[in-house]
């Protein structure tokens, strides 16, 4: 039997022997390539790896890593990764979900999750669409979104992934796009290094339902000017030619052109630490073509994790109260004896 | 009724002014507003009642409102106490004697008192207002309807403030003592110890003095007060009964669960998760649970049920022993996890505390509705192991059997228990540690396949019992996926390949019907042959126990079997049905059981069902024996 030692550990070593059965051009390989490559480097043994994923396109992960895997039912992956970090804390547990998966079957699980701040880091797939089923809009669809179960055009406000997040008292937030690898196997290492609930959303292209749905993020033209990347204690700058910013108006933001009459100094600074998440809410409630859309870590704050919480109430009782013995369970009320 | 009377002085001695009499069982319910701590009197009484050594069985009733308005029929809540000097199985049919704090209690519980029973009332509580919320147009008390009774009106809210009167409290406080003054009363008629009451109160109320002193002060009070104001010109004694040498405790059905769970899990040296989402009659296994950090004990408060089922399959992937607990409409909620489990053979414990369905029907009543939903309530066919305890004290058995089958045969199991056995208590006779079975659980941690000349992890590679290993995460060398996609034999991969699904189908559910191997043989209770079998399941067990004995007693020739493991049942089942005339199966539902053994065993079963909420009273049983043997 082959070990795997940590320091050779390469993106190789981490694919299984299933052949990857995504459309071809479909986002999701760009996805699976960053993150054998950003596990790759971050030293955790494979053994010690764990992805859980609900039901979908992205969902089918799993199967193609090869560490241990479980490929759970529509939307519960959290719940499952919950479990199992609740008493194994020393595991880095990995869910990967849908749009559909885990903010419409799913949001419940989701929230709870997050809120908790269970030590997982869940990757949220977002290609604004039902893959799997065909291509009905999903819970992220844009409104007037065309599809098979809405030919004249949703009429339902899309939810903002990251906006549920922070509501939910997420610790991690990241956005990043699949087509962006170097972004993308940093926010996966990041992720990986945050001690509780780290939340990551992929904007993730679906070839054959929704195609070209975040071009304005991609397309090399345009992208400068319609996405902005957050670095933490640097002035929110955007642009191809680096001259645009945000700064706040009132309780707004407002997209403003660095010229004679604003300078650097008017600009809002990221502040990925701050304890108080609105600034991070308001950052991921800029959405195109209003505002550029921000890309990076939005909000990365330390809470105690939900495992080391529950394990400390054991440890402490055990410690000040002794380790239980099953025969004062049994006599914990009143006995007697019959002779 | 079970009641014989045997003076011990007779009539005619002047001596003393109150008789005793010994009998041989008594049932008494004590009722009241959900207000008046009429659960609480009730377990004080049984306590007192098992210390004594009598053999015990009890019957909470509550209402599913928390706070039903003051003083309505909604509102009433009562406790039922069946103590004897013999071995018993059931709360008892009718009451002897019963405790009616107030108007609305009368109504809802008189018509189960025995004629010339014993009847304490509460007279303070039958003003105006009080007879109007509960319906009366006259005052019972004084319009001749209770004239078959023996009727003993005490004013317990006068004489309880009386008792208390020394003791620094508010109005409010003092009322709420008032539950003390009739236990009190009560432990004067039946001749029960103060002492493990008291001490009860004085560990229950260490912070709070004041209530303490009021307490104690009524429930002497009470009891001072049946020996001075000769309520009764007799009062009665039920002699210990003889049971089993050992040491003993009173279980609850829910307490004897969650014992059993953590024994199973201390003895298999495995961390036990129990994950959960609050719904009566199943959150005191929370409540329990949560209390047992010192046996390293996890509980998770779940946001759903789905959540809950989830966390706890998780937890058995890590290697935990992942147990879930709910009530029908939670175990609906679960099914589709309930299928990745058996797709991903993992063991987890499901516990369905049954209560009256469908829907959120009778969420504090009794039901036993749910079985056919265990046995196939999923998409698929997803053959599961059910087994279900048929006593409070049983439930620990039945939780170690649920534990031992989900670890050796890689599977869920369902463990069917019920509002009855969750909330019914009964003496334990306490287990010593080291004749309690081992589980033993393995972890492989080497590979198990050579193919290709590399060394493997297959995990679905099975054993001579069909049974997978199971490897946990962060065993080098072992990583593997598993889902719920159908698996290629061995290997696990995903397949879809026709001639493997049936291969893979037919596989998972022999498996299951191999646990028949490794479970007891049907115990029949009665002559291996006969005219009549009456068989049962779950909590039932003491009501046909009971009715059977008393039917073999008149010379009727019938057995009574009682199945705990309902999948796979006993090797032995067959056989045991096909030994008898004809077959009766009483069950709280519409004949599911009844159901399974035409389906499965051809046997042309008569039922008897009862769909009411309640559990069965020994006699309806006992008639219906009598009318098919009869015949
Ligand atoms: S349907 Fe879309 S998301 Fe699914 S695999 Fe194909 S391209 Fe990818």
């Amino acid at each position: 039997m082959s070990t795997v030692s940590l320091p050779t550990l390469t993106a190789k070593d981490l694919a299984s022997d299933q052949e990857v059965r995504w459309c071809p051009g479909c986002g999701d390989y760009s996805i699976l390539a960053q993150m054998k490559k950003a596990l790759a480097g971050v030293g955790i043994p494979r053994e010690k790896i764990v992805f859980i994923s609900g039901i979908g396109c992205s969902s089918r992960f799993p199967y193609y890593m090869n560490t241990y895997g479980m490929h759970t039912i529509h939307g519960r992956a959290p719940t499952f990764a919950t479990g199992l970090k609740v008493f194994r804390p020393d595991l880095s547990v990995w869910v990967i979900t849908g749009d559909g998966d885990g903010l419409s079957i799913g949001g419940n699980h989701l929230i709870h999750a997050i809120r908790r701040n269970v030590d997982i880091k869940i990757i949220l797939f977002n290609n604004e669409i039902y893959g799997l089923t065909k291509g009905q809009y999903s819970p992220t669809s844009r409104q007037g979104t065309r599809t098979k179960s809405s030919p004249l055009g949703s009429v339902e406000h899309p939810l903002r992934p990251l906006s549920i997040a922070i509501g939910a008292e997420a610790t991690f937030v990241a956005r990043t796009i699949d087509v962006d690898i170097n972004h993308l196997t940093s926010i996966l290492k990041r992720a990986s290094e945050h001690k509780g609930t780290a939340f990551v959303e992929i904007y993730q292209n679906c070839k054959i339902f929704n195609d070209g749905v975040f071009d304005y993020a991609t397309d090399k033209s345009v992208k400068a000017d319609n996405t902005l990347y957050l670095e933490h204690g640097k002035p929110l700058i955007f642009g191809k030619d680096r001259n645009k910013g945000i700064r706040l108006h009132n309780l707004d933001p407002e997209v403003v052109t660095l010229d004679g009459g604003v300078s650097v100094d008017d600009l809002l600074i990221h502040d990925e630490r701050a304890e108080e998440p609105s600034l991070a809410y308001l950052l991921s409630r800029m959405v195109y073509p209003r505002f550029p859309e921000c890309m990076g870590v939005f909000r990365c704050i330390r809470r105690p994790t939900y495992e080391e919480q529950v394990n400390s109430q054991i440890e402490e009782t055990i410690r000040t109260k002794g380790k239980g013995k099953l025969e004062e369970l049994f006599a914990s009320d009143d006995t007697w004896v019959v002779k | 009724m079970s009641v014989s009377p045997v003076e011990s002085e007779s009539a005619g001695q002047q001596k003393q002014h109150h008789r005793i009499e010994e009998l041989e069982s008594v049932t008494i319910r004590f009722a009241g507003d959900s207000g008046d701590g009429m659960q609480l009197a009730g377990t004080q009484f049984t306590n007192a009642s098992a210390v004594l050594g009598n053999d015990v069985s009890t019957l909470p009733d509550f209402p599913a409102e928390i706070r039903a308005p003051a003083g309505t029929l909604a509102g009433v809540s009562g406790f039922q106490v069946h103590f004897s000097s013999r071995d018993i199985h059931t709360p008892g049919d009718r009451l002897n004697a019963l405790v009616a704090m107030n108007p609305a209690a009368l109504k809802t519980n008189l018509k189960d008192l025995e004629p010339n029973g014993i009847l304490i009332i509460n007279s303070d509580a039958f003003g105006k207002n009080d007879l109007q919320k509960a319906g009366y147009t006259s005052n019972p008390l004084e319009d001749g309807s209770l004239k078959n009774y023996r009727v003993i009106t005490i004013p317990i809210n006068t004489l309880n403030r009386q008792a208390v009167a020394e003791v620094k409290m508010s109005p409010r406080e003092v009322d709420r003592c008032k539950n003390f003054f009739a236990l009190g009363v009560v432990y004067w008629l039946y001749e029960r110890p103060l002492e493990a009451t008291l001490r009860w109160i004085r560990e229950k109320f260490a912070k709070n003095p004041a209530v303490m002193e009021a307490n104690t002060r009524s429930l002497k009070a009470g009891y001072n007060y049946g020996e001075t104001a000769e309520l009764l010109p007799v009062h009665y004694r039920v002699p210990p009964a003889s049971i089993k040498p050992g040491t003993y405790r009173k279980i609850t059905g829910n307490e004897a669960l969650a014992i059993g769970l953590v024994s199973a899990t201390t003895l298999a040296e495995i961390p036990l998760v129990y994950a959960t989402y609050p719904i009566t009659p199943a959150s005191d296994i929370l409540h329990f649970l949560a209390g047992m950090k010192r046996y390293g004990v996890r509980t998770i408060q779940a946001e759903d049920e789905i959540a809950a089922i989830g966390m706890a399959i998780g937890a058995s992937f890590g290697g935990a022993m992942g147990v879930t607990g709910s009530s029908g409409p939670g175990i609906c909620l679960k099914a589709e996890a309930t299928g990745l489990a058996v797709m991903t053979e993992l063991p987890v414990v499901i516990i369905d505390v049954q209560r009256g369905g469908p829907s959120t029907g009778l969420p504090t009543k009794t039901e036993q509705a749910d079985l056919l939903l265990a046995m196939y309530g999923r998409n698929g066919e997803c053959p599961v192991a059910v087994v279900a305890p048929c006593s409070p004290a049983d439930c620990f058995t039945m939780a170690f059997e649920a534990v031992r089958l989900a670890i050796r045969y890689m599977t869920p199991v369902i463990y069917l228990s019920d509002g009855y056995l969750a909330n019914g208590a009964e003496p334990w006779r306490i287990p010593k540690v080291e004749d309690l079975p081992r589980i033993k659980v393995t972890h492989p941690t080497q590979p198990n396949s050579n193919g290709n000349g590399s060394a493997k992890f297959l995990p679905y590679k099975r054993d001579e019992r069909l049974v997978r290993e199971w490897a946990v995460p962060g065993t080098p060398g072992l990583e593997h996926r598993i889902g719920g996609l159908e698996k290629e034999d061995v290997t696990g991969n995903v397949s879809y390949d026709p001639q493997n699904h049936e291969h893979m189908v037919r596989t998972r559910a022999q498996k299951i019907a191999n646990i028949a191997n490794d479970i007891p043989e049907l115990e029949v209770f009665g002559p291996k042959s006969g005219d009549l079998l009456v068989v049962g399941w779950g909590g039932t067990y003491g009501a046909i126990v009971t009715a059977v004995e008393r039917a073999q007693r008149k010379g009727y020739s019938v057995a009574h079997a009682h199945l705990r493991y309902l999948n796979p049942m006993p090797k032995n089942t067959e056989q045991v049905l096909k030994s008898y005339k004809k077959v009766l199966v009483p069950e709280l539902n519409c004949g599911q059981l009844r159901l399974l053994l035409r389906g499965i065993y051809f046997v042309d079963a008569i039922g008897l069902n009862k769909i009411q909420g309640k559990p069965f009273l020994v006699s309806e049983i006992e008639d219906k024996i009598a009318e098919i043997l009869a015949k």
